[in-house]
C-alpha cells in the first residue's frame, strides 16, 4: 500500500450530498479484473455528456463543462472536498481505486459511508471527517479563491488550509499506523496465525459444523 | 451488568484477538464470492504467493454479469468483459479449490439468494462477501456484511478481518401490518424514517412483532436494505421461523450436530436487559405501500401521497438534493404518486427474487395483462432453484400469459451490468434496492417498490395502490 504521511494539494469542491459509488465509478467499468486504469472514468456520468463504456478513447468524448472536475481551475486537484454520506451504496473498491487513479490522495467530508471509508484505507487514500461547519467554511474558501491549497499532516492529524486555522481530525490508531508506514495488512495479520489456529480449535469443539 | 445484544454475542463469539489500539481481529466463518469483486483479490494472493486459509469456508457463484437469456458456457456471453470476469472466477475457484456454482448449475444465482438457500449460511456465523447487500444474510441471526476487495483477499488469506466494534441500534416494528403491506414496504418506510445515513456506524437489529411475523424471505428483504439505511449489517434474532428455514438444507448441520446447533442458536437473541445505543420503535399501522420517487432510497413516500415540496425542507443540503432529484427524475413536487407513468418493470434482485416474491407478483399478474404503454416487464428469479420451484407452481405460465418475460437467474436490471437495462428517461417500477442515478441504465429513472406493487404498475401502466386494485 502507498504510504500517506503529509500531503499538500489543490482542492476540488464537489457540492453534493450522498454521492454514491455508482456515481464515483459506474458499473460498466467494474468489469476490469485489474486495480488500475479507472481514473479516466471517475464520475463518468457527470464528467462526460455521452454514455461511457470500457476501452473507449476518453479524449474524444464530449465533456460536461459545468462539472467541477472539468473546470480549468481545478485541474491537478488531489484533495476532494465533499458533502455528507460520501461513498454510500455498493462495496466496490473500484471507487477508491478510481479516485486514486485520477490523482486524489485525500477526501474531506462531514461523513462517509462505512464500507467506502474502510476501503479507502486499504489503498492509501485518506478520508477525513470534519464538522459540517468546518466543511462549509472550506467550501467557501475553495470556491472563493482560485488555486486554494490544503496541507494534510497525518502524524499531527491536522488539515492546514492555506488561509485560516488548522483543523484537527480524528483517526483510528491502527489505520493511521498502517497508512504512515504503508503496511501490508495481510502480512500483519499472518503474524497472529497462532491465535487464529487456537481460535479455530476452540470453535471446532463448540460448533463443529462450521468447519465441515 | 447489562445484558448483551444479539450483535454483542455474535461479536464476542468471533473475537480472535483484541489489539491495544482498539481494533480487533474477528474470525470469518463464511465468505461468499462472485465474479466482480474477487478477481483482484485472487490476483493479490497469487502475487504474494499465498494460499487460502481454509477453502471450505468459501463458496462462489456468478450473478452480476450473467445474461438472463439461456447460455451454456462462458464463451456464449457476448459482452467481452463480462465473459472475462465469468471465466476468471471459474479459473480462480478451480486453481484455489473453492466450490463454485457456475454456469448451468441449478444452484447458481444471486449470492445472497444462493447462500441461505444452500444452508451455506446458518445462525451464529460471521458472513462476508464483496457486496454491500451481504446484510441480507443477517436475517438468519448472523453477523453479515459487505467488504471491499482488499478485505476479500484478507479473508481468503487469513480467515479473519481487522474490525472495530460497531454501535448497537434496534428498530422495532410493533403491531400488525395492514393489507397489501409487505416486508419491502416495511424496510422502505424505515429508511424514510431514519434516512440513508441513519444507520452509519451501527449494527442494526430488526425486532418487534411485525418483524417476527415475517417469513424468512421477508426478513431477508428487510435485512437486505440495511445498507440503504447506512448500516453495514442488519439482523433478526433466532426463532422457530429461522430454525425451520435452515433445517434440511444441503450445508446445514445434520444428526447430533443439528441438535447441538439448535440448542446454541436459541441463545442468539438480544437479552431482555440489553441496552442499545439507539432504539427506535415504529408503529406497523403507519406503514402503507411505498414508492420511491427520487434518487436516494430515503426519498420514498406512500403510494397514496403526493410528492413532497423541497421548499418545505429546512435542511439546505437535503433541499438541494431533492431539487436535483426532481430534475433527474423529470417529476414535479405535489403530483400524486399514482400519476407517475411506468415504462419498464423489473421484478428481481437480492431484495425480492425469492419464491415468495414471485408468488406475490404472480398473484397480481394472474388473469391480467401488461399495459400496452409498458415496454417490458422482466421477471428474474434469484437462483436456479427458485426458478425451478416457480415453474413447478406454474408461476412462469402466469407471467408469460400476462405478457411478462420469464428469465434466467442473476442480478439483471438491478444494476444493469448485463444487457437488461433502462433507456435514458425511462421510468421503472423495480423491486431492487437502489434508485441511484443511472443505476439501471444511463439516464434511467428507478422507483423502488414491492413485487406486488411492481406487478400492479405493469398492469396499469402507472403506480396504483395495491389495496385498491380492481379484481381481475
Ligand atoms: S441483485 Fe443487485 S443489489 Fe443484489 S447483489 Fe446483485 S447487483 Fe447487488
Amino acid at each position: 500500500m502507498e504510504k500517506f504521511v503529509r500531503h499538500d494539494g489543490l482542492v476540488a469542491p464537489l457540492d453534493r450530498a450522498n454521492v454514491d459509488t455508482d456515481q464515483i465509478i459506474p458499473k460498466q467499468f467494474l468489469k476490469s479484473i485489474k486495480r488500475t486504469g479507472f481514473g479516466p472514468n471517475l464520475f463518468d456520468e457527470w464528467r462526460y455528456l455521452d454514455e461511457g463504456f470500457p476501452g473507449q478513447d476518453n479524449s474524444q468524448r464530449p465533456l460536461n463543462e459545468g462539472f467541477v472536475l472539468n473546470q480549468p481551475r481545478y485541474q491537478g486537484a488531489s484533495i476532494l472536498l465533499a458533502r455528507r454520506n460520501f461513498g454510500c451504496g455498493s462495496s466496490r473498491e473500484h471507487a477508491p481505486w478510481a479516485l486514486m487513479d485520477f490523482g486524489f490522495r485525500a477526501i474531506i467530508a462531514p461523513s462517509f459511508a462505512d464500507i467506502f471509508y474502510n476501503n479507502c484505507f486499504k489503498n492509501g487514500l485518506l478520508p477525513i471527517v470534519l464538522s459540517e461547519d468546518n466543511v462549509e467554511s472550506l467550501f467557501k474558501a475553495v470556491e472563493g479563491k482560485e488555486g486554494f491549497r490544503i496541507t494534510i499532516d497525518l502524524d499531527s492529524q491536522q488539515v492546514i488550509p492555506e488561509a485560516g486555522e488548522p483543523l484537527a481530525f480524528e483517526i483510528d490508531e491502527f489505520r493511521k499506523h498502517c497508512l504512515l508506514n504503508g503496511l501490508d495488512e495481510i502480512g500483519l495479520t499472518l503474524n497472529e496465525a497462532d491465535s487464529i489456529r487456537a481460535y479455530e480449535e476452540r470453535r471446532a469443539e463448540q460448533e463443529p459444523w462450521i468447519f465441515q | 451488568m447489562a445484558g448483551k445484544t444479539l450483535y454483542d454475542k455474535l461479536w464476542n463469539a468471533h473475537l480472535v484477538a483484541e489489539r491495544e489500539d482498539g481494533s480487533a481481529l474477528i474470525y470469518i466463518d463464511r465468505q461468499i464470492i462472485h465474479e466482480v469483486t474477487s478477481p483482484q483479490a485472487f490476483e493479490g494472493l497469487r502475487l504474494a504467493g499465498r494460499q487460502p486459509w481454509r477453502t471450505s469456508a468459501s463458496v462462489a457463484t456468478i450473478d452480476h454479469n450473467v445474461p438472463t437469456t439461456p447460455f451454456k458456457s462462458a464463451a456464449e456471453i457476448k459482452d467481452e468483459t463480462s465473459r472475462i470476469q465469468v471465466q476468471t472466477l471459474q479459473d480462480n475457484t478451480k486453481e484455489f479449490g473453492i466450490t463454485e456454482f457456475g454456469i448451468g448449475d441449478v444452484r447458481q444465482g444471486i449470492v445472497h439468494v444462493m447462500a441461505p438457500e444452500q444452508g451455506a449460511v446458518v445462525p451464529g456465523m460471521t458472513v462476508v462477501c464483496g457486496d454491500s447487500h451481504t446484510s441480507t444474510n443477517g436475517a438468519l441471526a448472523c453477523l453479515a456484511h459487505g467488504i471491499g476487495t482488499s478485505e476479500v483477499e484478507h479473508v481468503l488469506a487469513t480467515q479473519t478481518l481487522v474490525a472495530k466494534k460497531m454501535k448497537n441500534m434496534r428498530v422495532s416494528v410493533e403491531g400488525e401490518l395492514g393489507a397489501g403491506v409487505t416486508a419491502k414496504d416495511v424496510v422502505l418506510h424505515i429508511i424514510g424514517v431514519i434516512g440513508t445515513a441513519g444507520g452509519t456506524g451501527f449494527a442494526l437489529e430488526f425486532a418487534g412483532s411485525a418483524i417476527r411475523s415475517l417469513s424468512m424471505e421477508g426478513r431477508m428483504t428487510v435485512c437486505n436494505m440495511s445498507i440503504e439505511a447506512g448500516a453495514r449489517a442488519g439482523m433478526v434474532a433466532v426463532d422457530d421461523v429461522t430454525i425451520d428455514y435452515v433445517k434440511g438444507r444441503p450445508f446445514a448441520p445434520k444428526g447430533a450436530d443439528w441438535d447441538k446447533a439448535v440448542e446454541y442458536w436459541r441463545s442468539l437473541v438480544s437479552d431482555d436487559d440489553a441496552v442499545f445505543d439507539e432504539d427506535i420503535t415504529i408503529d406497523a399501522a403507519d406503514i402503507r405501500p411505498q414508492v420511491s420517487w427520487g434518487t436516494s432510497p430515503e426519498m420514498v413516500i406512500s403510494v397514496d401521497a403526493n410528492l413532497p415540496d423541497p421548499a418545505a425542507e429546512s435542511d439546505e443540503v437535503k433541499r438541494s438534493g431533492m431539487q436535483r432529484a426532481y430534475e433527474y427524475m423529470g417529476l414535479k413536487p405535489g403530483m400524486p404518486v399514482t400519476d407517475i407513468k411506468v415504462d419498464r418493470v423489473f421484478i428481481g434482485s437480492c431484495t425480492n427474487s425469492r419464491i415468495e416474491d414471485l408468488r406475490a407478483a404472480a398473484e397480481v399478474a394472474k388473469g391480467r395483462k401488461k399495459s400496452d404503454s409498458v415496454k417490458q416487464v422482466l421477471v428474474v428469479p434469484g437462483s436456479g432453484l427458485v426458478k425451478q420451484q416457480a415453474e413447478q407452481e406454474g408461476l412462469d405460465k402466469i407471467f408469460v400469459a400476462a405478457g411478462f418475460e420469464w428469465r434466467e437467474p442473476g442480478c439483471s436490471m438491478c444494476l444493469a451490468m448485463n444487457p437488461d437495462r433502462l433507456e435514458p428517461g425511462e421510468h421503472c417500477a423495480s423491486t431492487s434496492n437502489r434508485n441511484f442515478e443511472g443505476r439501471q441504465g444511463n439516464g434511467g429513472r428507478t422507483h423502488l417498490v414491492s413485487p406486488a406493487m411492481a406487478a400492479a404498475a405493469a398492469v396499469a401502466g402507472h403506480f396504483v395502490d395495491i389495496r385498491e386494485l380492481e379484481p381481475a
